[in-house]
Order: structure tokens, then C-alpha cells, then sequence
């Protein structure tokens, strides 16, 4: 019985054998292809374009979802089991290159070897009769050899020729890419962020953790050293569809920002999709617009005290858009508001206000107000954009309750709870923020991996021989053997070989015999 | 000519080149049906004669016998379909001002010069020319389309979302729809190619191209339609990069591309993989074609994500 350590080791090497077969590497790749499915079709966190489609999702299946946030189901390219088939994928795939780097390296300066016994069995072999002596049919085959691009090198009265060495540099060129891309896209995962923040016209974000509405850092983002870099919005421009079927889609965005970093030069720029500000390696993405409509309340007393732009939501592409204003300073009681702003307000078929286009054409402003004690005062965090309306009392009835503004119009409450003007509206847009310091190399780690795999599909290399003897009574005349290799497992390649030897007897004077039985349906059997 | 009066010419010359590639179908059948027993000149095997004769040319020669009249009609049909499919999808582009492929419609229109033009190509190039067994499929495919696409997913010429503004929408969806008319002659030749396996291990003659050189010209195909999906999927990266700040996101649209491009690629590595080799490489191949269709119409219809753009 052999001996503990030793039988771990022979299991050791079984297992990486096992591993890095070319066998493995498609089963791992079919599982790849399997795992990365149930990620396309759930709701996925950090991934949706819909970021409450996994809330969503377990609302409607409240039994089933939590049996599929166990199994990892709504994070798939963060799960333990996603990443355990491509991490065995490269390793596999390195066991496997790494050798072929090793026979690259001795493969690249050896010559080629001698033809092996029965030429004329390889594909496209055959014998030709040529009506010359040995020594010109040797130059003869030699020049023909070289004008197809194979360098033959003479042995004797055998040539040896080769061409597309370069197909395997491509070949280890392509796998080590992955490799490169693996190191590229972990370092911008481990160092980078991403943040949004909501920008109105004639104000500034400095970009530093507390002004963004949401920020993503990585494990290791250097939160306090990121790019100092101020964002002024002076205005945003929309246009849109005016006719025809598509009439209200968006057909350009334009923010004109001026920007600076740290204090230092003020630059403008327009900023538009597809067209970041692009400041150092850090990016800001022009993502999403909207309106904020402006008002000014003055309370029972006369004082005004509310004044200002307030972000409202879009919520659809009508652009008409949902807020809330809070006043907690009126007296004497606190109020609120909740806000329908409609850039082109029309009368709906049914009575109701709707927005018709998302361009402000002829924008209402639709307020209800509420009194009561807002809850602000005891320092509970609150949704800017909820109204909790339970513990509120609407002001009018519910015929009057609703009133709706035109720019520059005013509505007096009832019960001498004051006034609300609409002074206008502002715009603001979406950035979206993001550093990744590791771009560069998967973009390198792209080029690699795409120069690698057309030059090893496209090149092919193959090894053609020709063998000279004496022909013919007096020696006045010569019999040619050659055949050729694919130096590779694919079946096309093989055809690329036959066509190349059809060429080169093609181009020799005499009579040609193929070999019908020559290897022609058979790829290369050995391994190479 | 204004806007409208292209918009219309485009639609119409749609509606011609549907008629046309009927036709092309039926007299590709027609050439199928009546074809005699195959002659059978493989590749490279060449007529044991003079040197002249033993060129390409003499291959040619074996060719051009083979091709029948109805063959001939055929394949002049498609030629013509295509060239009215590039003037409808020349007319789109005037009508809506942009490039011509920007919705499903439009891929559908483009997809099918793609289908029609690799398939005309391929069954000329000396390697791939056993494709020329499923041109009835290939005309009856580029019709399918364009009737889908006119009735199920037609939308009006139109301007460009802002989103969509990029000169990469050029180059990433140009190279996906040029890569998907390989993939459907690739994916016709390898269903042909499984029938001919069947018909094969069972005694009696078998018409048409072996399933060996049938396997060939598929794997021809995938062996350049698979760099340009690589290139149509990193060209993809670097837009989304410079439009959503991020390279790779594993939206649904990135996730079956990736999907895509891992079955291809292992279908590539199985065809260098003893015992794989053949009837199994084949059906990864054809998965990676359900793959590349299920991009196309799931994903654009009932998954959505970031790529919604398919105005249906």
C-alpha cells in the first residue's frame, strides 16, 4: 500500500490532468453558458435597469422568493456558484496554455521535422513525374514552394516547408487575454465607484461622498482621495418628435455645464448622452432629466416661508412628474403639498388633467394642500418625496381641494392658512458618476483577445513535404511525393492543406497521380 | 424625393423583395427536388489529367455541370432580391435620416441582406461551397423575415433617440447583424448536415453533399462569424462604457450575447475534442444560434432591460 502523502499526490496530478483537458473546458463552458441563464430572466440586484424590480418581485411571489435569494437567484454574477464555474474555467484554461506557451517558446526556433514515412498518405499526397533530373526537380518544387509563401528548407533530395506559426502566438494570445481581462475587470470592481445625483439648473455638485442621492464605493475606494471636480448646471436643453407617429420621443439632450477641478480653471462643456465629461478617469454621464417647478408660500401670517425649486419625478415619457413640497415653518398650521406638474396640460378625454407632450408647451401645475403636523419635528428621517398624509387634514373640499396654476398664478388657502404662488419651473438632469480605473486594461485585454482569435482562426499552419527520388530509365527524369499537415484538430483546416498541395503540383510540369486513399475526411489524430 | 415619398418606396420595395424571394425558394426547391444523384466531387479530389485540368478551373468545370437551370434561376432570383433589400433599406435610411438599422424592423430588413449576401458569397468560396444545399432554406428564411418584420414589427421611418445617437450604433449593430446572416447559413448547413448523419448510418444511396463536407463548410463559417460576434460584442462594451459609464453590466441583451459567444466558443473547442467531435460539437453550434435568436426576440419583447429599443 503506498505510502498517504504519495496517494494524495498521485490524486493531485489526476485531478489537475483531469482538469485542464480540453474536455473539461467544454463541459465548463456549456455550464458556463447554463449558469448565466436564471440571471437574464430574474431580476437581478445592482444589474436591473429597474432598481425595485427585485421588491417588486418578492411582492408578487412572497413564498417563492426567498427560496430563490437562498440559492443566490437575484445576485447570479455575484454568486458563489457563478464564480466557482468560470474561476475553474481559467484555471483550466491556464493548465491547459501555460504548456503551450513552454512548446511556443521551443516550437518557435526549431526547424521543421523530417517527412514522416508515408507521405503520400497525408493530405493532398500524391506522386508527380516530373521530366527533369533530380536537382532541377528539387529547385523546381523549391520556387513553386516559395512563391506560395512556404519557406522550405532542403534536406537531401527533401524539401520541408511550413507556414502559420504565427496561428498558435494567437492561440495563447487569445486564452492569456482572459486572463488580462480578469485583472481588469477585478480592479475596477475592488477600486472603483459609482454614484447618481440630481443636478437643477443654476446649481453646483462638487463631487464628494455627501452630495450624491446615492453612491456605490467598492471594497477598496479611496473615498476620501476622489476626483475633485465641480459641476455647475447652467441649463438643459430637450427636443422632441413634433409630428408624426413618433411625435414626443426624445430626439436630443443637451446639459451646457461649466466645470473645474479643485478650484482651478473654469471650463464649459455640453454634456449629452453617448457624450460624458470626461475628468481625468473620472466620468459623469448625462442619464435623465426632469422639471422643478418653483413656488413661493407665504403662511397665515403673511411671512413667506417657502421659496424655491422642488425636484419632481418624472413618471412617464409625458414627462408628467409627481412631488412634494413641505412647509413645516407656516403658520398657524404646517403644510404640505402634493404636486402634479404637466409641461403641456390638456383636458383628458374622461375630465382629467394629463400631460399630452413632454416639452413645456402649456405647463399647469396641479397642487392639493394638506395641514396638520408634518412629523418633521422629532427628527425621524423622512422620504423627501412621500407625504405621509394619515395625520393630515386636506384644505377644501373635495371639488376644490385640487387647484391647478399657470406660471405666475396664485391660489389663496381657505381658513386664512395662506398663499401659494407657481413662479415658474426649472429644470434638472440626472448624472451618473463612475470610476473605473481598470477599464483601460480590459479594453487592452479586448484588442488581445480579438487580434489573438482572428489570427488563430483565420491563419492556418501547416507543414507540407516533398520527397525527390530518380525517375525514369536514365535519370533524366524524377518522381516527386508530397503531402501535406494541418498542424491543428479543425476539419477546415485540413481542406486549406490539400488546396495548398493542389496548388503547388499544379504549378510543377508533369504527370500528377493523387492518392485517392490520402487523408483527406480525417482530421489529425495526434495530439499537437 | 421627401422623407415620406422614400418611406414609402422602402415599403414597397420590402413588399417586392418578399415576392422575389418566394420565387427564389421555389425554384431553389424545384433544384433540389430534381438534382441527380450526387456527383460528389470532394474537395481538392481532382480529375486525373493535365496540368491545366487540374486546376480550380477543372473544379469549376465539375461545378458548373452540376448547376441546373432551375439552380440558376434560383440563385439570380436571390441576387435580385437582394439588390431591391438593399434599395428598400438605402430608401429607409433617407426617409428616417440615419443609418438603417435602429429597431427590429429595420434589423429584420438588414438582418435579411446579411442572410442573402453571406449565403451568395459563401456558396461561390471553393470551401464553403456545399452551403449551396440549403439555399431553399436561406430563401425561404430572408422571405419569413421581411413578412415578420412588415407585419409584426413594422414601425414608421423616424429620427434617432439620444441614447442612441452614436456612430457605435453603426459599428456594434452592423457587425451583430453581419455575424447573425453567417450564423443562419452556419446553423442551416449544421441541421443539414445532423439529417445527412441520420440518412448515412442507414443503407442506401444518399443524395446531395456528405454530411463530412457539409460539417466542413459549417465549420468555415463559424470559423469567421465567431471574431466578427467577438468584435460586435466588444464594440457593444466600449458604447455601453462610454453611454452608461459601464462595460459590462449583465443586462439581459449582454447576458445571452455572452451566451451566444460561450456556446460558439465551445462549440469551437468540441471540434477539437476527440468524442465530441461531430453529431455533439453540431448541437452547440445550433445552441448557440437559439441563443443568438433568443437576444433578438426574447430579450427584445419580454425581457427587456437597457436594450429596449425595439420600438414594437
Amino acid at each position: 500500500m503506498l505510502p498517504h502523502r504519495v496517494r494524495t499526490l498521485t490524486l493531485l496530478v489526476w485531478a489537475w490532468r483531469r482538469l485542464t483537458t480540453m474536455r473539461t473546458a467544454v463541459v465548463l463552458l456549456i455550464l458556463l453558458s447554463l449558469t448565466a441563464i436564471p440571471g437574464s430572466l430574474l431580476p437581478q440586484r445592482n444589474v436591473a435597469s429597474n432598481p425595485f424590480a427585485v421588491t417588486a418581485f418578492f411582492n408578487d411571489h412572497p413564498r417563492l422568493a426567498p427560496v430563490l435569494d437562498r440559492l443566490g437567484l437575484f445576485d447570479v454574477y455575484a454568486s458563489s456558484w457563478f464564480a466557482a464555474v468560470y474561476l475553474l474555467l481559467m484555471v483550466s484554461m491556464t493548465g491547459c496554455v501555460l504548456p503551450r506557451c513552454v512548446a511556443l517558446w521551443r516550437d518557435m526556433r526549431s526547424p521543421t521535422p523530417p517527412a514522416p514515412a508515408r507521405l503520400a498518405e497525408l493530405a493532398g499526397g500524391r506522386r508527380i513525374e516530373m521530366p527533369v533530373p533530380v536537382p532541377e526537380a528539387i529547385a523546381a518544387v523549391s520556387l513553386r514552394m516559395r512563391e506560395q509563401g512556404l519557406k522550405p528548407r532542403t534536406h537531401g533530395n527533401e524539401l520541408r516547408a511550413e507556414r502559420g506559426r504565427v496561428r498558435e502566438l494567437g492561440n495563447v494570445a487569445f486564452h492569456l487575454s482572459l486572463l488580462v481581462l480578469l485583472v481588469g475587470v477585478a480592479l475596477g470592481k475592488l477600486t472603483g465607484y459609482e454614484g447618481r445625483v440630481v443636478v437643477m439648473e443654476d446649481t453646483t455638485f462638487t463631487n464628494t461622498v455627501s452630495q450624491y442621492d446615492e453612491f456605490t464605493p467598492s471594497v477598496w475606494t479611496d473615498i476620501d482621495g476622489i476626483a475633485p471636480v465641480s459641476v455647475s448646471l447652467d441649463r438643459f436643453d430637450a427636443t422632441f418628435e413634433t409630428a408624426g407617429q413618433a411625435r414626443g420621443e426624445p430626439r436630443s439632450f443637451e446639459a451646457m455645464v461649466r466645470w473645474s477641478v479643485a478650484g482651478g480653471e473654469e471650463r464649459r462643456r455640453v454634456i449629452r448622452p453617448n457624450q460624458p465629461l470626461d475628468v481625468g478617469e473620472t466620468k459623469f454621464f448625462l442619464t435623465g432629466h426632469g422639471y422643478a417647478p418653483r413656488i413661493t408660500v407665504r403662511d397665515g401670517t403673511g411671512q413667506t416661508v417657502y421659496s424655491g425649486a422642488t425636484v419632481f419625478y418624472p413618471s412617464d415619457s409625458t414627462f408628467a412628474s409627481d412631488g412634494v413640497v413641505k412647509v413645516p415653518d407656516a403658520r398657524p398650521g404646517q403644510l404640505a403639498f402634493q404636486g402634479l406638474f404637466l409641461p403641456t396640460a390638456v383636458r383628458g378625454s374622461n375630465g382629467v388633467p394629463l400631460s399630452e407632450f413632454p416639452a413645456p408647451v402649456n405647463p399647469r401645475l396641479l397642487l392639493t394642500a394638506w395641514t396638520g403636523d408634518l412629523g418633521l419635528d422629532d427628527g425621524e428621517a423622512q422620504n423627501v418625496g412621500f407625504l405621509d398624509t394619515s395625520g393630515l387634514t386636506r384644505v377644501g373640499d373635495a371639488a376644490t381641494s385640487r387647484q391647478t396654476l399657470a406660471v405666475g398664478e396664485s391660489v389663496v388657502l381657505p381658513d386664512g392658512l395662506g398663499r401659494v404662488t407657481f413662479d415658474g419651473y426649472d429644470r434638472f438632469v440626472n448624472f451618473q458618476v463612475a470610476y473605473d480605473p481598470g477599464k483601460e486594461i480590459s479594453l487592452v485585454a479586448g484588442l488581445m483577445l480579438l487580434l489573438g482569435l482572428i489570427v488563430s482562426l483565420v491563419v492556418p499552419r501547416r507543414r507540407v513535404w516533398a520527397h525527390v527520388e530518380r525517375g525514369g530509365p536514365d535519370g533524366s527524369a524524377s518522381v516527386v511525393t508530397m503531402g501535406g499537415r494541418a498542424m491543428s484538430r479543425r476539419l477546415s483546416d485540413v481542406d486549406r492543406v490539400v488546396r495548398d498541395v493542389d496548388r503547388l503540383a499544379a504549378s510543377l510540369p508533369g504527370v500528377s497521380h493523387p492518392n485517392t486513399r490520402a487523408d483527406r475526411d480525417q482530421p489529425l489524430k495526434e495530439k499537437v | 424625393m421627401d422623407a415620406s415619398t422614400y418611406a414609402l418606396a422602402s415599403d414597397r420595395l420590402v413588399l417586392f423583395s418578399i415576392a422575389v424571394f418566394a420565387l427564389a425558394m421555389l425554384a431553389l426547391a424545384v433544384a433540389r427536388a430534381t438534382r441527380p444523384a450526387d456527383v460528389g466531387v470532394p474537395v481538392g479530389v481532382v480529375v486525373e489529367a493535365t496540368v491545366a485540368a487540374r486546376t480550380s478551373a477543372g473544379v469549376a468545370l465539375a461545378e458548373r455541370g452540376r448547376s441546373s437551370l432551375s439552380e440558376r434561376t434560383g440563385t439570380n432570383l436571390l441576387v435580385l432580391g437582394l439588390v431591391l433589400t438593399i434599395a428598400a433599406a438605402t430608401t429607409r435610411g433617407l426617409a428616417a435620416g440615419r443609418t438603417p438599422w435602429a429597431n427590429m424592423y429595420e434589423f429584420t430588413l438588414v438582418g435579411s441582406i446579411a442572410l442573402v449576401l453571406s449565403f451568395l458569397v459563401l456558396s461561390r468560396h471553393q470551401r464553403t461551397q456545399p452551403v449551396r444545399a440549403v439555399g431553399v432554406w436561406v430563401a425561404a428564411a430572408a422571405a419569413l423575415f421581411l413578412g415578420l418584420g412588415l407585419t409584426v414589427l413594422y414601425v414608421p421611418a423616424a429620427g434617432l433617440i439620444p441614447v442612441l445617437d452614436s456612430a457605435w450604433l453603426v459599428i456594434h449593430v452592423a457587425a451583430a447583424i453581419v455575424a447573425g446572416g453567417l450564423f443562419t447559413v452556419g446553423a442551416a448547413t449544421t441541421v443539414l448536415q445532423l439529417i445527412r448523419l441520420r440518412q448515412e448510418r442507414s443503407p442506401g444511396p444518399v443524395r446531395g453533399a456528405s454530411a463530412a463536407r457539409l460539417e466542413r463548410a459549417a465549420q468555415s463559417i463559424y470559423t469567421v462569424a465567431f471574431p466578427i460576434w467577438t468584435f460586435a460584442v466588444l464594440a457593444g462594451a466600449i458604447w455601453a462604457e462610454n453611454s452608461w459609464g459601464r462595460y459590462w453590466g449583465w443586462d439581459p441583451k449582454e447576458t445571452w450575447a455572452f451566451i451566444t459567444w460561450v456556446c460558439y466558443a465551445a462549440y469551437l473547442h468540441a471540434q477539437a475534442t476527440a468524442g465530441w467531435r461531430g453529431r455533439r460539437a453540431s448541437w452547440l453550434a445550433l445552441a448557440g444560434y437559439a441563443a443568438f435568436w433568443f437576444n433578438f426576440v426574447g430579450v427584445n419583447l419580454w425581457v427587456g432591460g437597457l436594450h429596449s429599443y425595439s420600438g414594437v
